[in-house]
Parts: structure tokens; C-alpha cells; sequence
């Protein structure tokens, strides 16, 4: 009975369940839309400045504009370094229809390497799909024509330039410039990540280096706006880089083409100094190389074709070759005796072709045989005798020795602009004794005086010292670098010369005397450089040297390679012009020259004569060089 | 007042069976759609056509089935609920795959998801199974009436089509629930839920599926992958603000780092330019959409009229809710649209269809004396 009655509908009564239903259903939808809108209340009120944050940074990206490298020319003008564009082969894969086929295709117009096809394959997983990805750097006019004919159908194909360190000048400028080269990963921990985040190449050696930080610039940044994939949009704002500062160097390119050429086939190297200023006028170290092949990498094959070359091309002799000076340090020994009260010119000593000490029967032997007979200072100069010095050597004794020859910067780094040099060896008491850990003998004191035994000094230090010389102990820092010009200012900060010491001055008779005795050297018919004063036009004053090879210093890598095929002792020269007013100081060595006088000097003067001639004293100068 | 039946007195209105209100509320969405994903697809005006042509489409299916009187209707159910089990069923055993599940049944030239049907068949069914039984309705007949909305949710989830599966399910509980359903069997049935739940968890679902849940819960944990949606369409949104960056000015969506911005992430555009205060009148919009269907319910004259208006008017409900809940970050990322906004055609078509058979619901009334 029940059961029948509550199978019955009841129209009334559902139609009242309903409504209590739908007042259900709208609340639930009052609730539910309420949930969705304190939901986006939270998101877009109190959240909001979170997203806003992400969404800016979502889309704006800073990127870095690297700047242009600093430009280096010579003291007249002549380019040394430069930006050229080069032109790279570079493909967007998102363009290209069929990758394989167009590195076929491509294989098949110009030269790819194996290296390079390896290297495209991995940058291009690492790349975003509509960005280049370079397959060949530095293409030449005819590779570059041979694409661009073919572009129409190699879609996705680009022929980009941008710029590239070039030397014009090669191997002339080499070891004094230097050169740029991609950034290693030691380099990157050292440099300034922020200023650098757009370069590619650091200076590695030689001006290139040592002014990196003129040179580089600084860096520019773009804010960009970027979609989901990373493509551009627009350029929101922008500061440019600031190009690096362009250098002019106290090299003279001209005199350093004299000076190579003068080196013929020799191996060595030429420093020649304005004693003035210091400025470095040339440093030649020969064979060089061409620091154009450094730039974008330079093929290892290549690399280890000039690193084990025996003339070793790549090492900078000027700056880091340490010869004994020989002979060379005589005019400085000579001038402490003099200076020191221990001689005059006056005084003479007996040479018979040997000296001994007391109590010891050693010989130590003069270059001439026979001996030069009754002989003083001025003639010991002219005609290098060995005999003369070992007594004086004896009187001045190590200590004085070395503190004079430290005066003029023996066994010192010059400080030089230009870095990376060697320091030499000046030889003491007190250095024996630390790094020999023996006492001093005096039979060292002889050959320290004659440039032998301990003694090293690179071509560099000997220039420089021979400028303090012919300036009478005023002695300069050697500067590469002349003038420094903000681009696009045509306005040129020149660096100033520094006054390093002024050695102290007993008498300048002395300092006459020793120029007198050297420039008899060039200009008395015994004088060990008289073949070169044929036709001088100017008083110049020199000293030869040679050195025995089998004494080369320290460079133990160096050694090895040379002295088993190599026994011809090295000829060195110093020099400076004209004798009463010097302009130029140079210092050179001839490795395995043999004769100071017959194979360095000539070298020397066909420098001197071309400064001299290409820089003849005009009144103006007369006045500075007075000042 | 805007819930007042005004129908009556617009004779031209009153002879297409349409209703006014309601056809207005469709008609300015349609327009803010418009709007909001000509910015969506970057002012590509192809796209905008297809989409005018989809719209008009609908409106064209919502005036065909507001001509159906609702008897006619409830003749038709069960052939309807039949045809569209059978075509399911095909689906499953040779329907066409895309985006990893088989939703499609090709014929001839046509391509059709049997499932859209299914959005309307099934609350028909479970309301044209309960108008006859006296309400609210006992254990037996709802066990069948669940079974119905059942079998043919199982059969989408099985696609797989989580988010179809449910707003099926979600119709045929509507219906029980304006029949009256008795509060303990909803509370049994909440209780159940939980058992149930791991239950799908660990049997029911598709590796994809379970990311997406997982994803949800954090999206943070896979910042590239599937959580990449959620996190860039909550930036979307909260990047907004109060007033929006400005229509065309979304730079989450402009500049692409907001996906499926002109289908189902849509809301995230909208929210983007038009801030706070757009979703404010856009949710206002759905919100009187909603009470008018509930509004045209509590006047419908029999079970079956009422049963359905009401479920299609909370289903409408749902789409929004579940749509704008996934986007801002409140519900796992199912594919639901975004109705009458976001781009895309046949779930529009449905909705559509279902907004016409209110229409018929509200018009096809007799006169009766109360």
C-alpha cells in the first residue's frame, strides 16, 4: 500500500523539490564563481608585482655590444694593427631545407675541413633555430663569389662579415705589436666577465697585450625585447660600447725594415733607443713570424712547425734572449774605474796575451794571442783588451762591479711599456751565495768584467743601458708607446717620458773620456768596428762583443737545441749617435755572428744612418733636446 | 528585471522560440570572444573569420533546436543516447587518432567527435529516465540512472578525454542532483570519492594524465615541460593586474610565451590585458548566462524540461569553472574550452545546441492556469 503511493508522482511537490534545488544550484554557482574570482584576486592584486616582475623578465633581455678594438699605428702614421672585415660562411637551420644536402653542396663549391664540419655540428645543437651557426671563418674574395653565385639556391646560406685583427706589417712589427687570439679558458677567469662578455679576442703578447686595457674599450649593452624562442623584437634601449683607444707607437717602421733586412738570413735581435725619451725606435728580433695566423686560431700542424723550430721564430730575443754581453760591458766597467778613483787614463797595464791570479796557475786568456803590450784604459776600449779589465776587475772588485753595472739596469727588468721581458743576470757576493750557495771566487771577478762567466743581459737591457751612457747616466724608462688618441678625437695624450735615475756624476770628464775611447772604436784605424766608418757622416761611438756560446746562459730548452750544431760565438755591438749630441742608442747581437766588429756593426750602422738621415736636426729639435 | 520572462512581449522573438535575455547574454560573449582572440591569434584576421563562421554556425544550430518543442525531444532521447553509445563504441574500435587519443569517427568526408553529442544526450537520458519515476528518486532507479551517465563517461575517459569525460559525468550528476538526490547518498557518495580517487589514480589514468595532476600540484617541478602552461599563463594573469596591459598589449601572449593562447588558455589573454576588473564583467556575463538557465528551469513545466535545463545550465557552469580553474592554477590542466571564447568548433556547436533547447524549453510553455 505504501509502496504504490510513493510510486505516484506528486507534480506539486517536485516542482517545490526543485526549487530548493535550483536555490542549491545558485548558490553553488555565486560559491564557484566567487572561489575563480578570489583566485584571480590573489593572482592580479597581491601577487601582482611578483608576476610582473617575471613577465619583464620573460621578455627583456640585456645583450652586450662588444666594443671596437683600439687601432695601432707606428710614431709616423703607419698602420700597425687594424680591423678589417672579414667574411664567414654561415648557416640558420631553421631556413635550411635540407641540412645534409647543403654541407654537401657546399663541400663541393669551397674547401670545409673536417675540423670545421665537427665544430658547426656541435655549435649547432647548442644554437637557437634562427641563428647563424658559422661553418667557415676568413673566405677570400674568390671563395666569397663562388658562394654568392650559388646563394639562390642554398636556402638558409649567409656570407656574414665582421671584423678581424690584421697586421698588415706581419712579421716586421710581430714581436713588438704582438698579436690578439680567441679567448682561452684561463683567460676568462682573469678577465672582467662583465667587460668582456661580448669579445672574443684578448691581447696575448706584446703591446697587443700589455695595453689590452686601452686598447679593448669598453663594453655597450642593448635591452631587447624577445618573444618565447628568443628571436629580437625590437630594441628597447641601447648603450653603445666605447671603442678602445688607438695607440701610436715610438716604432719607426721604416728603421725596423732597415734592421731586418740588415739581419739578412742571421738570427738575433736590435734594440734602438731615443736616449732622450726612452722611446723605443725599433726592437727587431729575427726570424719573426706572421702574427696574422694567431688571430682566429692558428692550425696546430703550423703551431708546432714554428714552436720546434730550431731558429725558434716565435721566441722574442729582443725581450727574453739573455746573452752574455761580452766585450760590450766594457765602456761600463771602464767608466767605474774612472768614476771609482781607481784608474786614470793615465794608467797602464802590461798584456802579454794571459793573466793569472796569485797562487794559482790558471791562465786567463786574452783574445789576442801575442797580447797588446804596455796598454791603458782608452786603447783597452778601442781594442777590446781582456788583460786590462781583469786587472782593474781586481781593484774595483765584485762588489763595486755590481753595484755600478746595477745603475745602468743590469740584471734588472727596464720596466719597459712593453712587458713580458727577461731580467738577466748580474752576478754578486751576496746572489752567489743564495742561489749558488757557494762563496765567491775571485777568478769570477775576472770574466764578470770581460761580460762573461755569470753574466746575461738581453738585448733590450743593453740598448737601454747604453742610452744612460751616451745621456751621462740619465736614464730612461723604454717606452713602445708614443701617443694614445681617443677615436674620433684626432686628439693624441702623449705618454710622458720617465726619468727612471739620474746616476750620480763624480766627473763628467770621465763619462767624455769613455765617449772619446768608443768612438774610437768606429773611427781609429785599430779599432775593433773600424771597417763600418767608411763614409760616416757623423761621429759614432760603439764597443763590439762576442760571446763564447757554450757559456749561454740559463734557458736550458734553448741551449740543447743550439749548442751541439751551433759553436760560433755570438757577435754583439752597442752604439750611439752622433757622439757629442746622441739621438739613437742601439744594442744588437748576431747569434753565432762570430765577430762583433765584421757582422754586428754593419748592422748597427745602416740604422743609425737611416734615423739620422730620416730625422735630421732641425732647429726645433736642437731646442728640445737642449731642454 | 533581467530574470523576468520578457519573451512574451516580443512577438518576433516569441514565433523563433528564442529567448531574449539569454540570446543577448550569448550574443555580447560572443562578441567580447571576438574580441579578446582577434588579439589571441596576433590580429590575424583568417583566423578571426573561421571563428565568425563557427559562431554563426552555432547560432544557426541554437535557433534550429530551439524550434524542437521539448516532447519531441523526450521522443527522441533514447534513440539519441543509443546512436551516440554505438558511435562511441566505434570510436574506441576505429576512430581517428590525434593529439595522442581517438576522439574522432570519420565519415565520409566528415570528421565527428561522438562524445559532443554524448554532452547533450546524456543529461537528456538521465533526466527522461527520471521525469517518469517519482521524486526524489529511490536506490534502484538511481543506480540506473548513474549507470547511464556512467557507462558512456568510461567509454571518453577511455579516448582518452579527462576533461569531456567530465562534464559528462558532471551533466548526469546535475540532473540527479536537481531530481533531488538525498543528501546521505551524496555524502556516501563524497565518502566514497576518496577510495575511489586512488583507485583511478593507480588503474584508471594515462601516464600523461598523472603528470598533469602531478604538474598541477606543483608546477614549479618541471619549469620546461608540462608545468610550463601553468606557470606562463599564472604570469599571464597575475602580470595584469587591475586594469590589464591593454587589449593587443599582452606581452605574454604577443611575444608567444603563453601556449594554446587562442584555445583553451585563452582566459590567461584576457585576464592579461583586460586586468581584474575585465574578469570582473566578463564573469558577470557568465554569471547571468548561468541564472537565466536556472531562471528558465524553475519556470520549465514538466520533470524532464526542468531536470535538463538545470543540468545544462550547471554544465555551463563547469566549463567555466574547470577552464578558468585550470588556467589560474587552481585545477589540474584538463582540455577544457573556455565556452563561446575560446577558438575551436564543435564543443561550441553543442553548447550551442544546448542554450537553443532552453530556448525551446522556455518558449514551447502552454498556457496553464497556476
Amino acid at each position: 500500500m505504501r509502496r504504490r503511493v510513493t510510486l505516484l508522482k506528486n507534480p506539486s511537490r517536485e516542482r517545490q523539490l526543485f526549487q530548493v534545488r535550483a536555490i542549491i544550484a545558485l548558490l553553488l554557482t555565486l560559491l564557484l564563481l566567487l572561489i575563480l574570482l578570489g583566485r584571480l584576486f590573489y593572482l592580479q592584486r597581491l601577487q601582482h608585482d611578483h608576476y610582473i616582475t617575471l613577465s619583464t623578465n620573460n621578455r627583456v633581455s640585456v645583450q652586450p655590444l662588444a666594443p671596437t678594438r683600439g687601432l695601432i699605428y707606428d710614431r709616423n702614421g703607419v698602420i700597425l694593427a687594424q680591423n678589417i672585415p672579414t667574411y664567414s660562411l654561415e648557416l640558420v637551420r631553421e631556413r635550411v631545407e635540407e641540412m645534409e644536402w647543403t654541407l654537401e653542396e657546399i663541400g663541393k663549391l669551397i674547401q670545409v675541413e673536417e675540423d670545421d664540419l665537427n665544430r658547426f655540428r656541435r655549435e649547432l645543437q647548442r644554437r637557437r633555430r634562427f641563428e647563424a651557426v658559422p661553418l667557415r671563418f676568413r673566405l677570400d674574395d674568390k671563395e666569397v663569389a663562388l658562394i654568392a653565385v650559388n646563394l639562390h639556391r642554398l636556402p638558409g646560406v649567409e656570407i656574414n662579415s665582421s671584423l678581424t685583427r690584421h697586421y698588415p706589417q706581419g712579421e716586421l712589427t710581430a714581436h713588438t705589436v704582438g698579436y690578439v687570439g680567441r679567448i682561452n679558458e684561463n683567460e676568462l677567469t682573469s678577465l672582467d666577465p662583465t667587460n668582456y662578455a661580448a669579445t672574443h679576442y684578448v691581447g696575448k703578447i706584446g703591446v697587443e697585450r700589455s695595453y689590452e686595457g686601452l686598447l679593448h674599450g669598453e663594453i655597450g649593452h642593448q635591452q631587447v625585447e624577445t618573444n618565447a624562442r628568443g628571436r629580437v623584437q625590437r630594441i628597447l634601449e641601447r648603450t653603445p660600447p666605447r671603442p678602445g683607444k688607438n695607440l701610436y707607437l715610438n716604432i719607426d717602421t721604416a728603421l725596423q725594415r732597415v734592421a731586418h733586412q740588415a739581419f739578412g738570413e742571421e738570427r738575433g735581435a736590435l734594440v734602438a733607443i731615443e736616449p732622450q725619451s726612452g722611446a723605443i725606435l725599433s726592437l727587431v728580433s729575427v726570424p719573426g713570424y706572421d702574427p696574422n695566423i694567431f688571430v682566429n686560431g692558428v692550425p696546430l700542424s703550423t703551431y708546432e712547425k714554428l714552436s720546434t723550430d730550431r731558429d725558434q721564430p716565435l721566441f722574442n730575443r729582443a725581450l727574453r734572449g739573455q746573452y752574455p754581453p761580452g766585450s760590450t760591458i766594457k765602456p761600463f766597467i771602464g767608466l767605474a774605474g774612472l768614476e771609482l778613483n781607481q784608474i786614470t787614463t793615465l794608467d797602464s797595464v802590461s798584456c802579454k796575451g794571459w793573466f793569472s791570479l796569485k797562487n794559482d796557475d790558471h791562465r786567463y786568456r786574452d783574445w789576442k794571442k801575442i797580447g797588446h803590450g804596455e796598454i791603458g784604459l782608452t786603447r783597452a776600449i778601442v781594442e777590446s783588451c781582456d788583460v786590462f779589465f781583469y786587472e782593474l776587475s781586481l781593484k774595483l772588485g765584485i762588489d763595486q762591479i755590481s753595484t755600478f753595472l746595477a745603475q745602468f739596469g743590469f740584471g734588472a727588468k727596464t720596466g719597459s711599456d712593453l712587458g713580458g721581458e727577461a731580467s738577466g743576470l748580474l752576478p754578486s757576493r751576496e746572489w752567489k751565495r743564495r742561489v749558488r750557495k757557494e762563496p765567491w771566487f775571485p777568478g769570477e771577478t775576472l770574466i764578470t768584467s770581460i761580460g762573461q762567466g755569470f753574466n746575461l743581459a738581453t738585448p733590450l737591457q743593453l740598448g737601454s743601458a747604453t742610452a744612460t751612457l751616451a745621456l751621462r747616466g740619465r736614464h730612461m724608462r723604454p717606452l713602445v708607446v708614443r701617443e694614445i688618441e681617443e677615436p674620433g678625437s684626432e686628439q693624441r695624450t702623449p705618454l710622458p717620458p720617465t726619468l727612471l735615475a739620474q746616476l750620480p756624476v763624480v766627473d763628467e770628464g770621465n763619462w767624455w773620456r769613455i765617449e772619446r775611447a768608443m768612438a774610437k772604436v768606429v773611427h781609429d784605424p785599430n779599432g775593433t768596428a773600424r771597417g763600418i766608418s767608411h763614409g760616416l757622416g757623423y761621429q759614432m761611438a760603439g764597443k763590439t762583443g762576442t760571446s763564447q756560446v757554450f757559456t749561454l746562459g740559463q734557458d736550458a730548452e734553448y741551449e740543447a737545441e743550439e749548442l751541439a750544431k751551433r759553436l760560433r760565438d755570438h757577435a754583439l755591438f752597442i752604439a750611439f749617435a752622433p757622439v757629442d749630441k746622441p739621438r739613437i742608442a742601439v744594442a744588437l747581437i748576431v747569434e753565432n755572428g762570430g765577430s762583433g766588429g765584421a757582422v754586428a756593426a754593419p748592422i748597427a750602422r745602416q740604422v743609425i744612418d737611416r734615423y739620422l738621415q730620416d730625422n735630421p736636426v732641425t732647429e726645433e729639435r736642437k731646442t728640445d733636446v737642449a731642454k | 528585471m533581467l530574470l523576468s520572462d520578457v519573451s512574451s512581449s516580443h512577438g518576433l522573438f516569441r514565433r523563433l522560440h528564442l529567448d531574449p535575455p539569454l540570446l543577448g547574454g550569448l550574443l555580447l560573449l560572443a562578441a567580447v570572444g571576438l574580441v579578446i582572440l582577434f588579439s589571441a591569434v596576433s590580429q590575424d584576421e583568417a583566423q578571426l573569420w573561421r571563428q565568425v563562421t563557427r559562431l554563426a554556425v552555432s547560432f544557426g544550430v541554437m535557433l534550429l533546436f530551439a524550434q524542437i518543442a521539448p516532447d519531441t525531444l523526450l521522443r527522441w532521447t533514447h534513440w539519441i543516447f543509443a546512436i551516440g553509445l554505438i558511435m562511441l563504441v566505434a570510436v574506441l574500435l576505429f576512430g581517428d587518432t590525434g593529439k595522442g587519443a581517438q576522439r574522432w569517427l570519420r565519415l565520409g568526408s566528415i570528421r565527428f567527435q561522438p562524445s559532443e553529442l554524448m554532452k547533450l544526450a546524456v543529461p537528456m537520458m538521465v533526466a527522461w529516465y527520471l521525469a517518469e519515476k517519482p521524486l526524489p528518486p529511490r536506490l534502484g532507479h538511481l543506480a540506473i540512472a548513474t549507470l547511464i551517465a556512467l557507462v558512456p563517461t568510461l567509454l571518453i575517459a577511455r579516448q582518452p578525454d579527462l576533461g569531456t569525460a567530465l562534464l559528462i559525468a558532471t551533466s548526469g550528476i546535475f540532473v540527479l542532483l536537481f531530481a533531488g538526490l538525498q543528501w546521505r547518498v551524496i555524502g556516501s557518495a563524497a565518502l566514497l570519492a576518496i577510495p575511489a580517487s586512488w583507485l583511478l589514480w593507480t588503474f584508471g589514468m594515462h601516464d600523461y594524465q598523472r603528470r598533469r595532476v602531478l604538474t598541477f600540484i606543483n608546477p614549479e617541478n618541471d619549469p620546461l615541460g608540462a608545468g610550463y602552461h601553468i606557470i606562463q599563463s599564472k604570469i599571464a594573469i597575475g602580470s595584469g593586474g587591475t586594469y590589464g596591459k591593454g587589449w593587443l598589449n599582452g606581452t605574454q601572449s604577443h611575444l608567444e610565451f603563453l601556449p594554446e593562447r587562442h584555445t583553451d588558455f585563452i582566459f590567461a589573454v584576457f585576464g592579461e590585458e583586460f586586468g581584474f576588473m575585465g574578469i570582473v564583467l566578463l564573469l558577470s556575463l557568465y554569471l547571468f548566462i548561468v541564472l537565466r538557465g536556472l531562471y528558465i528551469a524553475t519556470q520549465a513545466q514538466d520533470s524532464f524540461s526542468r531536470l535538463l535545463a538545470g543540468a545544462l545550465s550547471m554544465t555551463f557552469l563547469i566549463y567555466i569553472f574547470v577552464n578558468i580553474g585550470m588556467v589560474s592554477g587552481l585545477l589540474p590542466v584538463v582540455g577544457v574550452p573556455l565556452p563561446l571564447i575560446s577558438f575551436g568548433g564543435s564543443s561550441m556547436v553543442t553548447l550551442m545546441a544546448g542554450f537553443g533547447i532552453l530556448m525551446s524549453i522556455h518558449t514551447h510553455r502552454k498556457l496553464l492556469k497556476d
